[in-house]
C-alpha cells in the first residue's frame, strides 16, 4: 500500500512536470498557430542556464530563478516570435515546422557547445532533504511544491485565456487573424506574449525536473518532447484535458516502470522493457491520435508556382554519372579521414533525398529519417552480416513496411500530428528498438558487398558506389516528379481539396509516399552503415535525425541534387572544425542557422546556384540572364467589381490580376 | 408560376442525378442550410442563385462532401451518399469547382487535367487513355492554346476554365459550379455559356451552376432554385423566377 501511494505521488509530480510544459505549448500553438517543436529545448537550455547561475556562479535560488523565468525564457520566447515566427504566417506548413525544427536543433548545438557533455552537473532540489510524511511516504518539498504549481499554472492560464482581455484577444487572433486586426487589435502582440508565456513554462518544467533526473541536454529535450503527448490529448487546445493527460502520463510512467518488471518472474523480464516504461509518453500519443477526428480537408493558400524548374531525367542521368566521375577522380586527392567525412556527408545526403517526395513534393514532414535510416542498417547487417546485395533490397523493404504502418493512423490527420507521431516513432525507436540487445550488442560491423568481382572493400571504392547510389537515386527521384505519381504529390501539396475533387485518395497517396521513402532512407542508412563500417545503437538517435532534415532543407528540399549539396556542405563544416577546434560550434550550430535562414527558399542553395549558372550560361550564349516577367504597366481606368467609378489599375500579372468581380471575393478571407 | 416547397423540378420526366432532402448544417445555432430540398435533372443547367451569405457554396460543400450536413440526405442517382468520403462521391459521378480556385498553382495546364484523367484510369472500369481524354478536354473548355503554360500564370478567368476542365476530365455525371464566370470578360463569357449548354444537351450532363452573372444565368438555365438566409424561398424557369416577388425582396433587401 505504501508502495501503491508513493508510486501514485511520484506519478503525479511528473505528471505536473508535464502539465507545466504541455500547458505551456498549447498556449504558444492555439495563439500564434505555429506548433513550437523547440518547446522542448527551450526548457533543456533555460534548466541549464539555471545550474550555471546558481550552482556554477552561487547566485542564490530566488534570484536566479527570476533571472531564469522571468527575464531570459520570456525575452527569448519573444524574441524568437518577433525574429523568426511571425514572418511565417501564410508560409507552407513544411515551412513552419523546418523552421522550429531548426530552433530546436540549434538549442542543442549551442547547448553542447556552451555545457560540454561528459561533466556531471547536478541541480539540488528546492529544500534538499527536507519534506513531511503523507501515511508513511516521505514526500520532499520540491516535490509537493511541483505539484502545486503545475496545479496553480492550468488554473492561472484559463483564467487567463478566458477571462482577461488579453487572453479573449489570444484566442480570437487564432479564430481569424484578419478579422481580429480589422477590430483594431495588433494580431502580432498576443501572439509575442504567448511566446513569452510558453518559454516561461518550458523553462519551468525544465527546472523543476532537472533534480530529478541527470542535468543532460539529450534526456532533457526528449523529456518535454514526451509533454506532446498530453497536449494531443488535450487536442492542440484544451488546458483542462491536457492537464488530465498529463496526469495519466506521469501515473502510467511511474506505476508502469514499477510493476511491469514485477510481472517477469525472476527478473528474466524481456530487454525491450525497459524502453518500453521510457516510451509509454509516445505509445499513449500514438493511442490520442488514433482517437483524433478525421482533419477536414484544407484549400490551397494560394494559386502560386511553388515549384522551380524540373531538370529531364536525361540532364539527372548525366548529372549522376558526372557525380560519379568526379567521385572516383576525387577520391584519390583526400586523405583517407576526409574520405570517410565526405561519405558521411554523401549518405546523409541519400537520407536527405528520402524527404525530397514526402516533404519538398508532397509537402508532408517526416522527422523520423533516422529511424528508417537504422532500421535499414541493421536489416542489412542481418543478411549475410551485410556483405550481400540482397540484403540492401532488404534494407528498404523492411522500413518501407514498418514505415506505412506507422504513419496509418497519422495519414487521415492534418499534416501537423504526422509528423509529431514521426517525431514519437523515432523516439521510440530510439528507446525501445535500437537498445535491445539482439540488435545492436554494444556495436555491429557491416561488410561491404563487391560487384561482379570487384572489390569493394576499401573506404574509397565505397565511396564512389555512394555517389553511384546516390546518383541512381536522383535520377528516380526525378523521373519519380516527372510522371504520374509525381504530380500526384505536387498536387497534393498544392490543393488537398482539388486532389479529393479528382477522386484521389489523399490517404492512399501519402501512405504511398511514405513508404517508398522510408524505403529511401533504408538505403541510405544501410549504405552509412557500410561507410562508417561499426555502428552503434547511438548512431541514429531521434534528435539526431533532424540533422537530415535539415541538411536537405539547405540543399534544397524540392531538388535531388539538394540533399547531397547539404550533406557536403555538412561534412565541410566537420572537416573544417576538425582544422580548427576553435570552430567547433560550427557544425553543431550551422546547420540550424543555414535551414532557418533557407526554410522559406524551397529550392534551398541549389536553386540558387542553379539560377547563377543559367545566367552565366545564357550570357556566354548571348541571351539575356533569367528575370522574372514584370508586371505588366497599363495606365488607365477599368471597371472593377460593380464599384460605379472605374477603378485605375496600374500593373497586372500572373499573380496579381484584378478582375472583375472578384475583388472583394479573393479579399474577404 | 412558381412553385416552393412541393416536389423540386417535377415538370422534368426521368428520375433525377441528384436529389437533395432536408438538408440542415448549423455552425453553433446558426442554421446555414435548414431544410434544403433540391433535384437537379441530366440534360439540362440548373442554376442555383440567392444574396451573399444565402449558403449556396454551403449546399455544394454538402453535396460533395466537404460539409458534413447536420440533417438530410443526399442521393446520387438514387444511391445515398451522404456518408461517402468526397473522393467516393467524386468517383460515384460528381465534378466540382470552387469559388476560391483550387488549382494545382505548380503544374501546368495539361497536368491539372491529365492528373484527373489519370486518376479516373485508376478507378473507373472504362478502358480509357488519360491523355486522349485530356487532349479532348482541353479543346472543348478551349485551353488547347494555353496547355502547356504553368497555371500560375494564367488569368482567374482562365484558371476557372482549368478547374472545369479538371473536372470534365473525371467525365462526371452531375457537375457543380460555382461562379464559373467571375473573371471571364464579356467576349469569354458567351462561348462559356455555349460550353454549358453543349455539355447539358449534348452530353446529357446534370449541371448545377451557382453564379451571380444574372444575364448568363437568365439566359443558360432551364430551371433556377433561389436559396436565401439558408432556405430554399423559390423554384421555377427562369422567366417565373424574374418576376418573383420573394426574389426580389431577397435581392433588394426589402423583406418585412
Amino acid at each position: 500500500m505504501t508502495t501503491f501511494l508513493r508510486l501514485t505521488i511520484f506519478g503525479l509530480v511528473t505528471g505536473g512536470i508535464y502539465a507545466v510544459a504541455a500547458t505551456g505549448l498549447v498556449v504558444t500553438y492555439t495563439t500564434s498557430g505555429i506548433f513550437n517543436f523547440a518547446h522542448g529545448a527551450i526548457g533543456m537550455l533555460a534548466a541549464f542556464l539555471y545550474w550555471e547561475l546558481h550552482v556554477n556562479h552561487g547566485i542564490p535560488t530566488l534570484v536566479s530563478l527570476a533571472l531564469v523565468l522571468l527575464v531570459f525564457a520570456p525575452l527569448a520566447g519573444a524574441l524568437l516570435e518577433r525574429t523568426l515566427i511571425r514572418p511565417l504566417h501564410g508560409a507552407p506548413f513544411a515551412t513552419t515546422i523546418v523552421v522550429t525544427v531548426g530552433i530546436l536543433a540549434g538549442c542543442l548545438g549551442l547547448a553542447q557547445q556552451i555545457w560540454k557533455p561528459g561533466a556531471p552537473r547536478v541541480v539540488e532540489e528546492f529544500f534538499p532533504a527536507e519534506g513531511f510524511h503523507v501515511a508513511g511516504v516521505f514526500v520532499s518539498w520540491h516535490r509537493a511544491i511541483t505539484l502545486l504549481i503545475a496545479a496553480a499554472t492550468v488554473v492561472a492560464l484559463r483564467h487567463l485565456l478566458h477571462h482577461s482581455r488579453a487572453g479573449i484577444t489570444m484566442r480570437a487572433v487564432v479564430d481569424d487573424r484578419d478579422l481580429t486586426s480589422l477590430s483594431g487589435v495588433a494580431p502580432t502582440r498576443p501572439s509575442a506574449l504567448s511566446w513569452a508565456i510558453g518559454s516561461s513554462l518550458a523553462a519551468l518544467a525544465g527546472i523543476l525536473i532537472a533534480p530529478l533526473i541527470t542535468l543532460d541536454v539529450v534526456l532533457l529535450t526528449l523529456l518535454v518532447i514526451d509533454a506532446y503527448a498530453a497536449a494531443v490529448v488535450g487536442r492542440l487546445r484544451s488546458l483542462p484535458l491536457t492537464f488530465i493527460g498529463a496526469m495519466i502520463l506521469g501515473l502510467a510512467q511511474s506505476h508502469g516502470s514499477y510493476w511491469l518488471p514485477k510481472a517477469f518472474p525472476g527478473d528474466r523480464f524481456p530487454d525491450w522493457l525497459p524502453g518500453f516504461t521510457d516510451s509509454l509518453p509516445v505509445i499513449l500519443l500514438f493511442v490520442a491520435l488514433l482517437a483524433l477526428p478525421e482533419a477536414r480537408l484544407r484549400g490551397a493558400r494560394a494559386v502560386r508556382a511553388v515549384t522551380g524548374r524540373v531538370p529531364s531525367v536525361r540532364h539527372a542521368a548525366a548529372g549522376a554519372l558526372l557525380l560519379t566521375g568526379v567521385a572516383w577522380a576525387g577520391a584519390g586527392f583526400m586523405t583517407g579521414q576526409d574520405v570517410q567525412r565526405v561519405g558521411e556527408g554523401v549518405a546523409l545526403g541519400l537520407i536527405g533525398l528520402s524527404l525530397v517526395p514526402l516533404t519538398g513534393f508532397a509537402g508532408q514532414v517526416s522527422l523520423c529519417p533516422f529511424a528508417f535510416a537504422g532500421l535499414g542498417a541493421v536489416a542489412m547487417s542481418k543478411v549475410g552480416g551485410g556483405g550481400s546485395w540482397v540484403g540492401l533490397l532488404v534494407a528498404m523493404a523492411v522500413p518501407a513496411a514498418v514505415g506505412a504502418l506507422v504513419a496509418l493512423p497519422a495519414l487521415r490527420l492534418q499534416g501537423l500530428y504526422l509528423a509529431l507521431s514521426t517525431l514519437a516513432f523515432a523516439v521510440l525507436v530510439d528507446y525501445m528498438v535500437f537498445p535491445q540487445a539482439s540488435l545492436f550488442r554494444t556495436s555491429i560491423t557491416l561488410e561491404r558487398p563487391d560487384l561482379f568481382g570487384l572489390s569493394l572493400q576499401s573506404d574509397r571504392a565505397w565511396f564512389v558506389v555512394l555517389a553511384a547510389a546516390y546518383g541512381l537515386a536522383a535520377v528516380f527521384v526525378v523521373w519519380l516528379r516527372r510522371g504520374r505519381l509525381g504530380r500526384r504529390l505536387v498536387a497534393m501539396r498544392d490543393s488537398p481539396v482539388g486532389c479529393a475533387m479528382t477522386g484521389m485518395s489523399l490517404t492512399r497517396t501519402k501512405l504511398v509516399v511514405f513508404a517508398l521513402s522510408a524505403a529511401m532512407a533504408g538505403l541510405g542508412g544501410a549504405m552509412l552503415a557500410a561507410m562508417k563500417v561499426s555502428i552503434s545503437a547511438k548512431s541514429f538517435t531521434a534528435l539526431g535525425g533532424l540533422t537530415v532534415l535539415l541538411i536537405a532543407v539547405i540543399g534544397g528540399i524540392e531538388t535531388a541534387s539538394g540533399p547531397l549539396l547539404g550533406g557536403l556542405a555538412l561534412a565541410g563544416m566537420t572537416i573544417l572544425a576538425q582544422e580548427a577546434p576553435a570552430l567547433g560550434w560550427v557544425p553543431a550550430v550551422g546547420p540550424a542557422v543555414a535551414a532557418i535562414v533557407l526554410a522559406r527558399q524551397r529550392d534551398g542553395v541549389a536553386a540558387v546556384l542553379g539560377g547563377l549558372a543559367r545566367n552565366v550560361v545564357g550570357r556566354r550564349r548571348g541571351r539575356a540572364p533569367t528575370t522574372p516577367d514584370p508586371l505588366t504597366a497599363l495606365d488607365g481606368s477599368w471597371p472593377v467589381g460593380q464599384a460605379l467609378e472605374p477603378a485605375r489599375v496600374r500593373a497586372l500579372d500572373g499573380l496579381f490580376g484584378i478582375d472583375d468581380g472578384l475583388c472583394a471575393a479573393e479579399s474577404a478571407r | 408560376m412558381t412553385t416552393t416547397g412541393g416536389p423540386a423540378g417535377r415538370d422534368a420526366g426521368p428520375a433525377p442525378v441528384l436529389s437533395v432532402s432536408g438538408v440542415q448544417v448549423t455552425f453553433g445555432g446558426l442554421h446555414a442550410l435548414d431544410g434544403v430540398d433540391l433535384e437537379v435533372h441530366a440534360g439540362r443547367v440548373t442554376g442555383l442563385i440567392g444574396p451573399n451569405g444565402a449558403g449556396k457554396t454551403t449546399l455544394f460543400n454538402v453535396i460533395c462532401g466537404l460539409q458534413p450536413a447536420t440533417q438530410g440526405r443526399v442521393l446520387l442517382d438514387g444511391r445515398d451518399i451522404t456518408r461517402l468520403a468526397p473522393y467516393r462521391r467524386v468517383r460515384a459521378g460528381i465534378g466540382r469547382t470552387f469559388q476560391r480556385i483550387e488549382v494545382f498553382g505548380s503544374l501546368s495546364v495539361r497536368d491539372n487535367v491529365l492528373l484527373a484523367a489519370e486518376t479516373r484510369q485508376q478507378w473507373s472500369p472504362d478502358p480509357v487513355d488519360p491523355r486522349r481524354v485530356t487532349d479532348g478536354v482541353l479543346d472543348r473548355v478551349g485551353l488547347a492554346a494555353v496547355a502547356d503554360a504553368p497555371v500560375a500564370s494564367l488569368s482567374t478567368g482562365t484558371t476557372r476554365l482549368v478547374e472545369v476542365a479538371r473536372a470534365l476530365a473525371g467525365v462526371p455525371r452531375l457537375l457543380l459550379l460555382d461562379e464559373p464566370s467571375s473573371g471571364l470578360d464579356d467576349a469569354e463569357s458567351a462561348p462559356f455559356a455555349g460550353l454549358l449548354r453543349s455539355l447539358a444537351h449534348d452530353d446529357g450532363l446534370a449541371v448545377l451552376i451557382v453564379e451571380h452573372d444574372m444575364p448568363l444565368v437568365m439566359g443558360v438555365c432551364e430551371w433556377i432554385f433561389v436559396l436565401d438566409l439558408g432556405r430554399l424561398i423559390a423554384q421555377g424557369p427562369p422567366a417565373a423566377i424574374q418576376d418573383d416577388a420573394r426574389v426580389r425582396d431577397a435581392y433588394l433587401g426589402t423583406r418585412a
